[in-house]
């Protein structure tokens, strides 16, 4: 499972110029650099009044809290909540063929999902496997140009190559039929939140709660409403995918020059005419980046739906899972990585030219060339059998090797954290009563966020407590902290050691890319052959998974210190560390603080699919609720808590950065 | 956009035209004939199962099968909308018997596989032979600090497998009032591999484990007593104090395949074996290597006489 959510959200933030170039330079820094754009008053941070503050109040939390400890006794199994959303699933259970919001509403809903499916699955499946190859480069071709074409071929060609075929065609029916519908419902809405400011300010939150929602946590209710299948499992991928549309387009739609519309308004077109001839014509880069990341949220979410019996690639990964089969989880995975990036570059390819204009004939020309090209390829009988070529043998003694000879390393480093950093943290933060907790949030919300972010917080906190999770909610919060301090520790150094270095940052790139795009499912694997079931196991994965895009920022942040500012500092004699510890870092602050909060909501995410390997905690309680009919009502229940845990950290972490900025 | 309007509309016009729909509506068409859709559940045993069943619906009788990658309870919800049509190794289940065979009659019971079910707790022989009084689960308490891991918080840990499988151990281990802290590994895969090193490197380990199971032909694990099992102790899943029942381990197919599957549902009622025969395809698809279609060739061809009768005529 792989919420994206941060990401997205960064993209979002930087639609309209981000159209312009692809998404692994510019999604996450163009954030970042919009940070950066603004005016700096960084040097006035250190007052000793508020330091000294800030270490009175540790210290009388440390000494309150030594007050009022308590023995962390587990969380009762029966909770209010438990029982609420138990009732609620019996409920829909026994009156899903009688009562008419299902007979009008909810059997309806599925049933327009099969049929998109069935005609998007009987178009891709109309082609025979060259003549798909062949449409796939003509689509690239038309839409992004040769080179785009050439690479879609290879990536198409590549599927065959590991033998996946019909997995990935599969995977690919099904996200294209999510993003269909995405696009379909996602776009309106986003020019409707654009336009009507009420709309933007009721689904803002609807929208960021579905983003922290962990998949897991939805996949059950998923099952429910619409038993299992494909139906459930693309309805799902839309639940999951559509923020990110609605955001995208709402920024581009609001993004279109007031001049050019009050022009058009002034020349006397009506209301449609201005959305129509205007407004969408000219947020055109904008919408075309919310089809690409609707693509890229889909694709990661499809393969997570084969718990809920989606075929395709996700088949695959989840079989390697239960098998602990790591050779077999990286053919799928490369598999993915291959869709995720044909995709991409046709749809940023596509997004670049969204503004340029060809005369109509030689459009016409280019289509025809395409449309014979796949026509000729789809009359050569090639016969079926074709080169096959797996990974897995290869993954899989080296993994063996090195579980091997490095079982006393991993094991030691894995006992190491354990107890110094992971197992102090938990009983600190188990024993902490919840409305201490809840009044620590408040206090620190408000000296560092403002009282409105404080207030939310505070809030969430103290419904944690009230979903009757907190025991398990506190001890996946010390798992998270620690990733996230992981986390960061190494995004930090590999971010500056980027900055400083253009060879390094190219060469990292591409592995960046793949780590973002590689389903989060397969990352387990090679922690759980390393580590063992374990809370390190799902810190492990974590930290793989979030590291990137804190890279990426962090590199940003250093790079966008202005060069006069260093060329003074080495001027005025600093030492390259100097430099670093003195200027580069303090100036780029805010684009930590900024890859701090995405790190952390990225951590939360991956921290729950260590439910998977023994990381317990909330991550479980989601994981069996899906699993387990008995445990559905509490599942449901650690996937809300997981919610209040993300706007907690969210807020904290974000009101930092934005304090910071102003 | 204009269109978009207007499909709308009609989609509407007609959703209010007819009736309701009802929860299944669409979802296709009892499986294309000749298709078998199997449930895998993720165990190796049960995929022996499902590997053999495959291989003689294709190649004896000639249909396509579909392998559905599902936890159990999950493959249960698929008789519903005939995602699937057959789950070949069932672990008791009487709660999601009474859902789905008696009350919604979209199940049906394709009787036993032959294979008898035990589920228990165990330590590795070393362990037994070390500690004889450990077999009890009155003493387990006396050896807690021997389990403990950096995951048991101060406890013993007692290895549990994938959290959909059938357990009760969380509430065994409260109402008990054991030392000990339930750790799940994630898979049998995981649980297999601890096992293993347990009794190589002769660590320690208490873990949850079943039989049939390919593994107890190469090692010797030893099950603790719990509490013994009488019927209806385990009727609250919260409040079990007692040791898991011995299993009758059947199969469970769709009423829509059971009515209209033929040869194929004929074939899977037939089918029932031995533990050992279900070790013997584990341990070709587990240690050599051989993925169904093989395995199941391999068994096929050497027990001609166990699998002939399953062949409806």
């Amino acid at each position: 499972m792989s919420t994206r959510p941060v990401e997205a959200a960064a993209t979002a933030e930087a639609a309209p110029e981000a159209a312009t170039a692809t998404r692994a330079e510019t999604a996450v820094p163009t954030r970042a650099a919009a940070w950066a754009a603004r005016p700096v008053h960084i040097l006035r941070e250190s007052r000793p009044g508020r330091r000294t503050l800030v270490a009175v109040l540790v210290v009388l939390t440390a000494g309150a809290w030594a007050g009022v400890r308590t023995t962390g006794a587990a969380d009762t199994d029966d909770a209010a909540a438990f029982r609420f959303f138990d009732d609620v699933r019996d409920w829909v259970d026994s009156h899903r063929d009688t009562h008419p919001l299902f007979l009008y509403g909810v059997n309806y809903l599925r049933l327009a999902v099969v049929e998109v499916i069935d005609i998007v699955q009987t178009l891709m499946h109309a082609l025979s496997g060259p003549a798909t190859v062949a449409a796939a480069g003509a689509v690239a071709f038309l839409a992004a140009g040769v080179r785009t074409a050439i690479l879609a071929v290879a990536g198409f060609l590549g599927l065959g190559l590991l033998g996946l075929w019909e997995a990935g065609i599969d995977t690919l029916a099904l996200t294209v039929s999510a993003v269909l519908l995405a696009v379909l419902i996602g776009m309106p809405l986003g020019v409707l939140a654009a336009r009507v400011d009420a709309v933007g300010a009721v689904l803002r939150p609807v929208l960021d709660v579905m983003q922290i929602l962990p998949t897991f946590a939805y996949l059950a209710p998923m099952t429910l409403l619409f038993s299992i299948g494909e139906p459930a499992a693309v309805i799902a991928t839309l639940i999951y995918a559509v923020p990110v549309t609605v955001r995208i387009t709402e920024l581009g739609i609001r993004g279109v020059s007031p001049v050019t519309v009050e022009a058009a308004a002034a020349l006397g077109s009506t209301r449609w005419q201005l959305l129509s001839k205007v407004r969408l014509p000219m947020a055109r880069p904008s919408l075309a980046l919310a089809v690409n990341q609707t693509i890229m949220m889909a694709l990661s979410m499809v393969v997570v739906t084969a718990l809920i019996d989606a075929p395709g690639l996700g088949q695959d990964i989840v079989r390697a899972l239960e098998r602990v089969n790591v050779g077999a989880a990286f053919d799928a995975g490369l598999a993915i990585v291959l869709l995720a990036i044909v995709l991409d570059r046709i749809t940023t390819g596509a997004a670049r030219r969204a503004g340029a204009h060809r005369p109509v004939r030689t459009r016409l020309i280019r289509t025809g060339l395409a449309a014979a090209a796949v026509l000729a390829v789809s009359l050569v009988p090639w016969g079926t059998r074709h080169p096959e070529h797996s990974f897995a043998p290869v993954v899989n003694d080296v993994t063996g090797w090195v579980e091997l000879h490095w079982f006393d390393a991993t094991d030691a480093l894995r006992s190491a954290v354990s107890t110094v950093l992971l197992n102090p943290l938990e009983s600190v933060l188990t024993t902490t009563p919840w409305w201490f907790f809840v009044l620590v949030v408040a206090v620190v919300g408000t000296l560092g966020s403002g009282w409105r972010s404080a207030l939310v917080a505070a809030l969430a906190a103290a419904g944690i407590a009230g979903l009757g999770l907190w025991l398990h909610a506190m001890q996946t919060l010390a798992t998270v902290l620690v990733a996230a301090l992981v986390t960061m520790v190494l995004g930090i150094l590999l971010g500056v050691f980027c900055a400083q270095s253009d060879r390094l940052a190219a060469g990292l790139r591409p592995v960046l890319d793949a780590a973002q795009t590689m389903p989060s499912f397969v990352y387990l694997l090679p922690a759980v052959a390393l580590f063992g079931a374990s809370r390190f196991t799902a810190i492990v994965a974590a930290v793989i998974y979030a590291v990137p895009p804190v890279v990426r920022l962090v590199e940003r942040g250093v790079r966008d210190v202005p060069a006069e500012v260093v060329e003074a500092a080495r001027a005025a004699g600093s030492t390259p560390g100097q430099l670093l510890r003195k200027v580069q870092l303090p100036l780029a602050r805010r684009g930590l603080l900024l890859a701090a909060n995405q790190g952390i909501v990225m951590v939360l995410a991956m921290v729950v699919v260590g439910g998977l390997v023994g990381a317990g905690a909330l991550g479980y309680d989601v994981v069996a609720g899906f699993a387990q009919r008995e445990d559905f009502g509490r599942g449901l229940a650690a996937g809300f808590a997981i919610v209040l845990l993300g706007i907690v950290l969210d807020r904290l972490t974000q009101g930092l950065a934005k304090e910071r900025a102003s | 956009m204009r269109w978009t309007l207007i499909t709308s509309t009609t989609l509407l016009l007609a959703v209010a035209g007819c009736g309701g729909a009802s929860s299944t509506a669409g979802s296709d068409s009892p499986s294309a004939k000749g298709t078998v859709k199997i449930a895998i559940n993720p165990w190796v045993g049960y995929e022996a199962n499902a590997a053999v069943l495959g291989y003689l619906l294709e190649h004896e009788l000639g249909y396509t099968v579909e392998e559905k990658n599902l936890k159990e309870e999950i493959a249960w919800q698929g008789f519903e909308t005939g995602e699937v049509d057959v789950i070949v190794e069932n672990w008791g289940h009487d709660d999601l018997k009474k859902t789905y065979i008696d009350e919604k009659k979209v199940a049906v019971n394709a009787g036993p596989t032959g294979n008898d079910g035990i589920i228990g707790w165990y330590v590795p022989q070393w362990m037994a032979d070390k500690y004889p009084d450990i077999t009890d689960y009155k003493n387990l308490d006396k050896y807690a600090n021997l389990f403990k891991t950096s995951e048991s918080g101060g406890k013993g840990q007692l290895l549990d497998g994938d959290p959909s499988f059938v357990t009760n151990d969380a509430a065994l281990v409260s109402n008990l009032k054991l030392n000990y802290k339930v750790v799940y590994s994630g898979s049998e895969a995981a649980l297999i591999k601890a096992a293993q090193q347990a009794t190589a490197q002769q660590k320690p380990l208490l873990f949850y484990f079943y039989e049939p199971q390919w593994l107890f032909a190469k090692e010797k694990y030893v099950r603790v007593k719990l509490p013994t099992y009488t019927a209806g102790c385990d009727a609250d899943p919260k409040k079990v104090a007692c040791d898991y029942p011995d299993y009758v381990l059947d199969k469970i197919a769709s009423k829509k395949f059971a009515d209209t599957g033929g040869a194929a549902y004929q074939l899977i009622k037939n089918f029932t074996w031995t533990n050992d025969d279900q070790n013997l395809v584990a341990d070709y698809l587990t240690n050599q290597g051989m993925d169904h279609e093989r395995a199941a060739g391999k068994w096929v061809k050497e027990h001609e006489a166990t699998w002939k009768p399953w062949i409806p005529s």
